[in-house]
């Protein structure tokens, strides 16, 4: 045969979470829209993050109809897309945040973008970056299969979402399909800051646990380091978006966005450990 | 082939499926449920046929429009969806839902309008439901129709401006899907149009369908053709299916072309658009060449939308029915003729169904024709004499 089995995306990405395993700890995974304030700064912004302590992102390649985001990511995603920020820019920047960083990370995109670039081009372009996973926010498990189908012909890990109003023949549907990880939506609702700690995750993550040891990444109204903290005990992984693009689009400068950003992800780093 | 329901994916053949965020999948399956209960169910029938007589002022007329036929050279049909309680066909559907909705033991109703017409529907029915209401309306379209929003507020709904894109119809539709992504378990969203993720276009279709059964009902004899305006497409699907298939009936969709199809501000999504994923459903819809929602444009409100339910990409690829376009500048015109020679105001989304009708005389002569009013154009009365200065 020829060359050596290479290392996919989702082997990097299961890496990632075994190592988190045996640290005791979940993930650190910050979202921040692609290229926001603009393509260097962003670089910048994704390097301060890893420094202070992201063990992973997710890049939000941005939409025009975003419909599972709250106003904060839609107001960076309309940000983003007005200073020419195409899908092919997008994946630059994953690229780069890739190259700079080091450490693993996933696209995120609306399915509509993935149709018009054609599933197979698109991760296969998204697989070129160096990502390890894509994230397809208005993507139910009904329609992913053949996008989970590609995904495992690009080596991407690919995952599925599973929410406070999902029964348990719906998660058992998704487990079967075997997902790089679970997308626990921890709040029903778009994604955005609440003030409360969500009530949901224990009791998902043990319906998941019950049934797979898929890996379980919590998302949505993640926004202080004790909901962080709160979430990460029963997750393998945290997202955190909204309380972080709305550090970037609030800030003076683009200085002021990477010091107020690194702040709050090493704050958030430190309430996982 | 006309189908009658989509398949168990809630395709209708490409077209359709469920492309929501997971938190909304399961309601839209319970409402699957709900639905097709309801719907096979012969009580919730005598409720509807009750209230869409005594309530809605079903059967609506069709009306022998003789002198604007004389006029033109052909024999025009109106099938007068204007008289129907608030003014358009679009009540037809909010009093279904607002029954389906108290079925299903939800208290809280959002809604999306372009117009404000399915705004007003929609207020309507929650009042005579005793439904908590909020209306979705982009910032452009409350100001270009301020009258319904009054009318909604009259009613008791709560209006909400939306402020992002162009605020307009599609950031309506939008901003109700967030409202309902996060208020899912004691909302329901009574979407105004054949789009959306399934079961919706299904189900506002089956609802609207009584405007062609009934016109079947009402001529004696089978018109040649039958024209409907096209925005999210629900007045043109409730007249066509019924009649989709029939043979020497020809269907005709009218798209907004805007301020012409050549400028790219229009409203053509199956005329111009390609196949994508717009509010849930694979459609056809206006994007760019990285699958970004465009903006539409119309001078009509209802019809200003980057896409179409999913049944009428369908009925295009198969070649069920024609779909064409005129500009909002045809549209003003039929919009003073048919009421200077008929007494009879439109809605601009009906006007455009109009235009195409004058625009295609000398091809028509002879022939049948009916036109769906789908609405009367007491809501567009301010925005013409803006026009006319």
């Amino acid at each position: 045969m020829g060359e050596a089995m290479r290392e996919t995306g989702r082997d990097r990405l299961n890496a990632m979470f075994a190592a988190m395993r045996a640290s005791g700890r979940a993930a650190l995974l910050p979202y921040l829209t692609a290229a926001i304030p603009t393509f260097e700064a962003s670089v910048r912004l994704f390097k301060a993050m890893a420094d202070a302590g992201a063990d992973g992102f997710e890049v939000g390649i941005p939409y025009a109809d975003p419909l599972m985001d709250g106003p904060v990511i839609m107001r960076a995603g309309r940000q983003a897309l007005d200073a020419g920020v195409t899908v092919p820019v997008a994946l630059d920047l994953v690229a780069r945040v890739v190259e700079e960083t080091g450490k693993p990370v996933l696209a995120m995109t609306y399915v509509n973008p993935v149709l018009r670039r054609g599933i197979e081009r698109f991760f296969n372009e998204v697989a070129t970056t160096g990502a390890v996973g894509l994230i397809i926010a208005d993507l139910p498990a009904d329609e992913a299969v053949p996008f989970l189908e590609a995904a495992s012909a690009t080596g991407l890990g690919m995952s599925l979402f599973v929410a406070p109003t999902t029964d348990d023949a719906r998660l058992q549907a998704a487990l079967d399909l075997d997902p790089a990880f679970i997308y626990a939506i921890a709040e029903v609702g778009v994604t955005g800051e609440r003030d409360d700690a969500s009530s949901n995750t224990e009791r998902m993550a043990a319906r998941i646990r019950e049934r797979s040891d898929t890996p379980i990444v919590f998302g949505v109204g993640i926004s202080t380091p004790d909901q962080a903290a709160a979430a990460g005990r029963h997750g393998d992984g945290v997202i955190v978006g909204s309380a972080i693009v709305r550090r970037v689009i609030d800030a003076g400068s683009a200085a002021e966005a990477e010091s107020a950003v690194a702040s709050f992800v090493g704050d958030i780093a430190a309430a996982l450990a | 082939m006309r189908l009658d329901r989509p398949d168990e994916r809630g395709r209708f053949g490409a077209y359709g499926g469920m492309f929501a965020p997971e938190t909304l999948m399961p309601a839209l399956i319970d409402l699957e449920g709900a639905f097709t209960e309801a719907w096979a169910d012969p009580s919730f029938h005598s409720d509807l046929d009750e209230l869409l007589s005594s309530y809605v002022g079903r059967p609506t007329p069709v009306y022998h429009a003789e002198r604007i036929s004389a006029e033109l050279g052909i024999d025009l049909w109106l099938k007068r969806e204007d008289l129907a309680h608030t003014g358009a066909h679009k009540i037809n559907n909010t009093v279904a839902q607002g029954l389906l909705t108290t079925r299903m033991g939800k208290r809280r109703v959002i809604a999306e309008t372009g117009a404000g017409q399915h705004g007003v529907a929609t207020a309507t029915a929650c009042a005579l439901f005793d439904l908590e209401c909020v209306v979705y309306m982009g910032e452009k379209d409350i100001e270009r129709q301020a009258l319904n929003v009054y009318r909604m507020e009259l009613l008791g709904a709560e209006v909400i401006p939306v402020t992002t894109g162009a605020g307009t119809l599609k950031d309506a539709v939008s901003a109700a899907l967030r409202d309902w992504v996060a208020s899912v378990a004691s909302t329901h969203y009574i979407i105004g149009s054949v789009v959306g993720p399934h079961p919706f276009p299904w189900m506002v279709r089956e609802f609207q369908k009584v405007i062609g059964e009934e016109l079947k009902r009402q001529l004696e004899v089978p018109p040649h053709v039958i024209v409907a305006p096209v925005g999210g497409g629900s007045n043109a699907m409730g007249i066509f299916y019924p009649f989709v298939g029939d043979e020497g009936v020809t269907l005709v969709g009218v798209e907004a072309a805007g301020r012409g199809i050549e400028t790219g501000m229009h409203g053509a999504s199956l005329g111009e658009g390609s196949p994508g994923v717009l509010h849930g459903a694979m459609t056809y819809m206006l994007q760019d060449e990285f699958g970004q929602v465009l903006e539409a444009h119309s001078i009509s409100a209802g019809l200003d939308y980057p896409g179409v339910g999913p049944e009428h990409a369908y009925f295009k690829d198969a070649q069920l029915v024609r779909y064409v376009s005129v500009t909002d500048d045809e549209a003003v015109v039929a919009f003073h003729r048919l009421a200077v020679t008929e007494g009879i105001t439109p809605a601009l989304e009906s006007a455009h169904g109009l235009a195409w009708i004058i625009r295609e005389a000398e091809s028509l002569a002879g022939q049948t024709v009916v036109l769906n009013l789908s609405g009367r154009g007491d809501k567009d009365v301010q925005q013409v004499a803006g026009l006319d200065g």
